[in-house]
């Protein structure tokens, strides 16, 4: 079976322009939205106090608000979470109280209102940890694309580098705006999924850029574009392969995997499906904008020098 | 070419069988136990405790699955977990207040396979259920604490050596002192010099007043920090103790925090209370007057309270507190001048001139020190003064063994907790949540796991399975490699576990499509599978590093869960990067690298383009018209649906570039790739007649 029969190479970088348009448009559209309606950030990045509890039948959120507004949290949030028994409590940081007895007050009354109540779940995060998480995440972003672009520079050159973490960033951003969007909750998980993305869509970047090298050496008369549209048809077969793999993994996460895996393969999911194009269409098109040339990856072997050794 | 050394099927089959074996344990599950350790030193778990907890639970009629003593504590399986905790109970009755009675779950693993040390992978709390803490020393308010302490001192030496000041102000983490002259204030200096060497001193003049500005020294202050950290760690595990859990984890966390982490605690109320509460400690005198008798029968006399000593023994004590444990600053263990077990204790310089005057006062009665936590108080021992002493060294020997002196040193210790510390972070995973949360990782990997197995089978029929297989032995591997770790096992890390899969097929899916890449292009199967293989790994790794380069820095900046999302990544990178270079090129070597004559490999139906490289054409412009009639010739034999060892002459194109090419890029071509054109041009001949015999 083969899915794939191309049979001549297809003119990707002919569409650099609308690929450039289509790109540009949803970047700036996943900026606009981090920057106006920001990201809804988990418990893990804000502090506060998240419980969550099952009930024997469905829940009476109405009830649960009323037992909180007497307890003086009006400002908490009340939702069902996966099944219709189970709620949802997010509480904001207060400082007047005892943080980590929080969740312990508003059990005892949700216990005396209901005993069937059974505790699932209590996160509590002090301000000063969130917001160091926070910071350690960007730390993590910016050590992981410093660490690609070192590594394609090496391997490559750093044409191919500067290519590479751009196309994959462009990912990250894309992801980061659908969150912002959707105002989906973007926790320490999803963090983790979106520098997981970034390492494993920069796969993509580095098999095609492999290729774009091998057919420098072996086509010496094609010229860049040909060059460039034939590694990408030529893995083009791999790299739905792979993804669709990847996918098929990450969908069973996202149906089997529950509430706190559900965002993660969310997020691998829009990573994934964004890798694809960004790495065809955006990393392609950037190594042609910095002027690639078959000089930069085919080093010519140097001869010995005929003066090297020992002259008399 | 396609032939593994013997040594290379070893390592296979040496890995196949480690990681087999260290991933069995993970299989055979958990049973309900009750471990019993020791709360305190002096308490032996031993054989006759064995015996004992034997007795005490026949005599019930409680039935055991097993009983052991292993690494210094008693553990007890049984078969459901209403049996356990019902031994809990009573064995928690039998064995008093020495020993810890914790609920524990253990691995069902057979015996030789503990032996080995295949021990099945530690789950974390959001899968197996309980609490994590974080804890943050408040160094702010040791800081002023001991300012407070260091101004009282101050004012007391400055007393003592008839120093005039006119006054002593505490100023943003700094004392002031201010002075009339500057002859008071050199005295004051050169005295504070010599008695308090961790404080800074600065002179300063200002509003016509002679300042002296004392602050404590940096270093001082991390060492106050580090010392802070360390007793309250010790002061936790002591509470924790008291909450029966099997494995706590109380840990250093940076500088000023502390990771409380108890797995399988249930209520999280009473974790919170007990570790959150103060502990006290206080110096008062022992009523030997009035009858102890009377008092234990309920008549308690006015102005005294009756305790409990260690050991049991009851004890009527006056109510004045005549010290608090403000006053102690260290505790240790160690023996008197008669070589004795001895506890000595260091007090402050206020503390010392306390107790100085105390002791003259009381030369032959008995002190009492007493622990007090929430609602409990404890009589930690009680020695007779034998006389006046003064300096603020004080040594309790006497009667006691040097274990008990390790204990009452640290309960000591424990008492005078050096600074509050604050709940900064809290995640309790309900037991319910840990079972779900086992199923919703392992569907996962699962489900994920067969989907994408089914796939590749039939994209990639017998390669396909080989693939399947290297997978499968990656993922052996991987729990096999985390269970030798003894890593913690979290929802995160399934997940990764479940993406390593869909990862790491990426590797297989390079090395099949390169292989069909060199079918296609009309190369020998052998030679496919050699140089399929040979290309990918460039490709294999660049990829992998990248995706490890993050997996490392997840480790390095992730806390808690993400860090073993993390660890499995990276693992998984490792492995499969092993398994699908390696372990599947031992197989494909196995069944297909001795055959002489192998006419096609099963790697599913290839299809060749009808306009053979269409790229390569187009690259070469000029040799267009020189193909033609190759490419025409080639009609002959392509053969879309037939076997993939049919060859089209239409290669011909890159040979020919490559061939005219020879004699200026000999150097730039790589010495397989010149293999490969040469045997191409051998086979040629050979090719051509085939179709004909078919």
């Amino acid at each position: 079976m083969e899915f794939f029969r191309f049979n001549r190479d297809i003119p990707f970088m002919s569409w650099r322009r609308q690929g450039a348009v289509i790109s540009l448009i949803t970047f700036i559209l996943s900026v606009f939205f981090i920057a106006t309606k920001g990201l809804n950030l988990g418990v893990d990045f804000t502090g506060g106090t998240v419980l969550e509890v099952s009930y024997s039948q469905t829940a009476d959120l109405g009830k649960i608000r009323s037992i909180l507004v007497d307890l003086e949290m009006s400002d908490a949030s009340v939702q069902n979470f996966g099944s219709s028994r189970e709620v949802l409590i997010r509480l904001p940081i207060k400082p007047e109280v005892s943080t980590a007895q929080l969740s312990e007050i508003v059990l005892n009354a949700l216990k005396q209102a209901d005993s069937s109540v059974e505790m699932r779940r209590v996160e509590f995060v002090g301000p000063q940890v969130g917001a160091e998480l926070l910071e350690n995440g960007a730390l993590a972003l910016l050590f992981v694309s410093l660490g690609i672009v070192a590594y394609l520079a090496v391997r490559f050159e750093w044409k191919f580098g500067i290519a590479g973490i751009i196309a994959n960033l462009h990912d990250v951003v894309i992801i980061v705006g659908c969150f912002a969007f959707f105002q989906w909750e973007f926790s320490l998980t999803v963090l983790a999924a979106v520098l997981a993305i970034l390492g494993y869509s920069v796969n993509e970047s580095v098999v095609i850029f492999d290729r774009i090298r091998e057919n420098f050496r072996k086509h010496r008369r094609a010229s860049i574009t040909q060059v460039i549209d034939n590694a990408i048809t030529q893995t083009m077969s791999r790299t739905i392969i792979t993804h669709g793999s990847t996918q098929m993994v990450v969908i069973a996460m996202l149906l089997f995997g529950g509430e706190v895996l559900y965002y993660f393969s969310l997020a691998l999911t829009i990573g994934i499906l964004f890798g694809i194009y960004s790495s065809i269409m955006v990393g392609s098109s950037i190594i042609m904008l910095l002027g690639v040339k078959r000089e930069d990856l085919v080093k010519l072997e140097k001869k010995p020098l005929e003066n090297d050794g020992a002259v008399v | 070419m396609n032939r593994y050394a013997l040594w290379k099927y070893l390592i296979i089959a040496v890995s196949l069988l480690l990681g087999l074996l260290y991933t069995i344990p993970n299989f055979y599950g958990e049973s309900p136990a009750v471990q019993i350790s020791s709360l305190r030193v002096s308490a032996n778990v031993d054989t006759a405790l064995l015996q004992r907890v034997e007795d005490a639970l026949k005599k019930a009629s409680i039935e055991t699955v097993g009983i052991f003593l292993e690494e210094g504590s008693i553990k007890a399986r049984f078969t459901d977990t209403d049996i356990q905790i019902k031994a809990k109970d009573l064995l928690e009755s039998t064995l008093g207040k020495e020993y810890i009675v914790a609920l524990n779950l253990l691995p069902n693993s057979p015996q030789w396979l503990t032996n080995l040390g295949a021990l099945p992978m530690y789950l974390g709390l959001d899968l197996r259920g309980g609490v994590h803490f974080m804890l943050e020393v408040d160094m702010e308010g040791a800081l002023e604490k001991s300012l407070d302490r260091y101004s009282a001192d101050i004012r007391s030496t400055l007393r003592e050596n008839r120093i005039p000041y006119t006054g002593l102000e505490k100023q943003d983490k700094k004392l002031i002192l201010k002075f009339r002259d500057t002859e008071a204030r050199t005295k004051a200096e050169a005295e504070l010099k010599s008695n308090y060497p961790d404080l800074g001193l600065i002179v300063k003049e200002a509003d016509n007043r002679y300042h002296l500005i004392a602050a404590i020294k940096p270093e001082a202050q991390v060492r106050m920090q580090d010392s802070a950290v360390m007793q309250n760690i010790t002061t936790l595990r002591n509470r924790v103790n008291e909450l029966g859990v099997a494995e706590p984890i109380i840990q250093k966390a940076g500088a000023d925090r502390v990771i409380v982490q108890l797995p399988g605690v249930q209520d999280t109320a009473k974790a919170k209370d007990i570790l959150g509460r103060t502990a006290t400690l206080e110096i008062r005198m022992v009523d030997d007057e009035h009858d102890l008798d009377a008092a234990i029968r309920g008549k308690i006399p006015f102005g005294t309270e009756l305790y409990e000593e260690r050991g049991g023994s009851p004890i009527l004590v006056k109510k004045q507190v005549l010290l608090t444990g403000e006053r102690i600053t260290d505790a240790q263990p160690g023996f008197d001048k008669d070589n004795q077990p001895a506890v000595h204790i260091n007090l402050d310089s206020n503390g010392s001139r306390i107790f100085k005057q105390l002791t003259r006062e009381n030369v032959g009665r008995r002190m009492a020190i007493l622990l007090i936590e929430k609602n409990q108080t404890e009589v930690v021992t009680a020695p007779v003064i034998r006389e006046e002493i003064g300096g603020g060294r004080v040594q309790i020997s006497g009667r006691m063994t040097s274990m008990e002196a390790r204990d009452v040193a640290l309960l000591l210790r424990a008492g005078a907790l050096a600074a509050p510390m604050d709940i900064i972070e809290e995640r309790t995973v309900g037991p319910s949540l840990g079972a779900d949360n086992i199923a919703r990782g392992f569907n996962s990997t699962l489900y994920g796991f067969f989907a994408v197995a089914i796939f590749i089978m039939i994209y990639y029929t017998a390669f396909g399975v080989i693939s399947v297989i290297a997978l499968s032995f990656n993922l052996l591997l991987l729990v096999g490699l985390l269970s030798i770790m003894q890593a913690t096992l979290t929802l995160p890390g399934m997940a990764a576990l479940a993406l390593t899969v869909g990862m790491a097929i990426d590797a297989n899916v390079l090395i099949n499509e390169r292989i069909r890449d060199e079918l296609r292009a009309g190369v020998s199967p052998q030679l496919a599978i050699h140089a399929g293989y040979e290309r990918a790994f460039g490709t294999i790794l660049d990829s992998n590093i990248t995706t490890l380069i993050a997996g490392i820095a997840l480790f390095a900046f992730g806390s808690g869960p993400v860090k073993g999302f993390a660890v499995v990544l990276c693992l998984g990178i490792l492995t499969s990067v092993f398994t699908a270079t390696f372990v599947s090129r031992g197989m494909v070597n196995l069944m297909y690298g001795s055959r002489r004559r192998l006419d096609h490999i099963p790697i599913g139906k290839i299809w060749i383009p009808k306009h053979r490289l269409a790229s390569d054409k187009a690259i070469s412009h000029e040799e267009v018209e020189a193909n033609e009639d190759t490419i025409a010739s080639g009609k002959v034999i392509i053969n879309e649906q037939k076997k993939v060892n049919i060859q089209s002459e239409a290669i011909s194109p890159v040979e020919k570039i490559a061939e005219t090419n020879n004699i200026v890029d000999d150097a730039k071509i790589r010495p397989d790739e010149k293999a490969i054109i040469k045997t191409k041009s051998k086979r040629k001949k050979s090719d051509v007649k085939q179709p004909k015999q078919q």
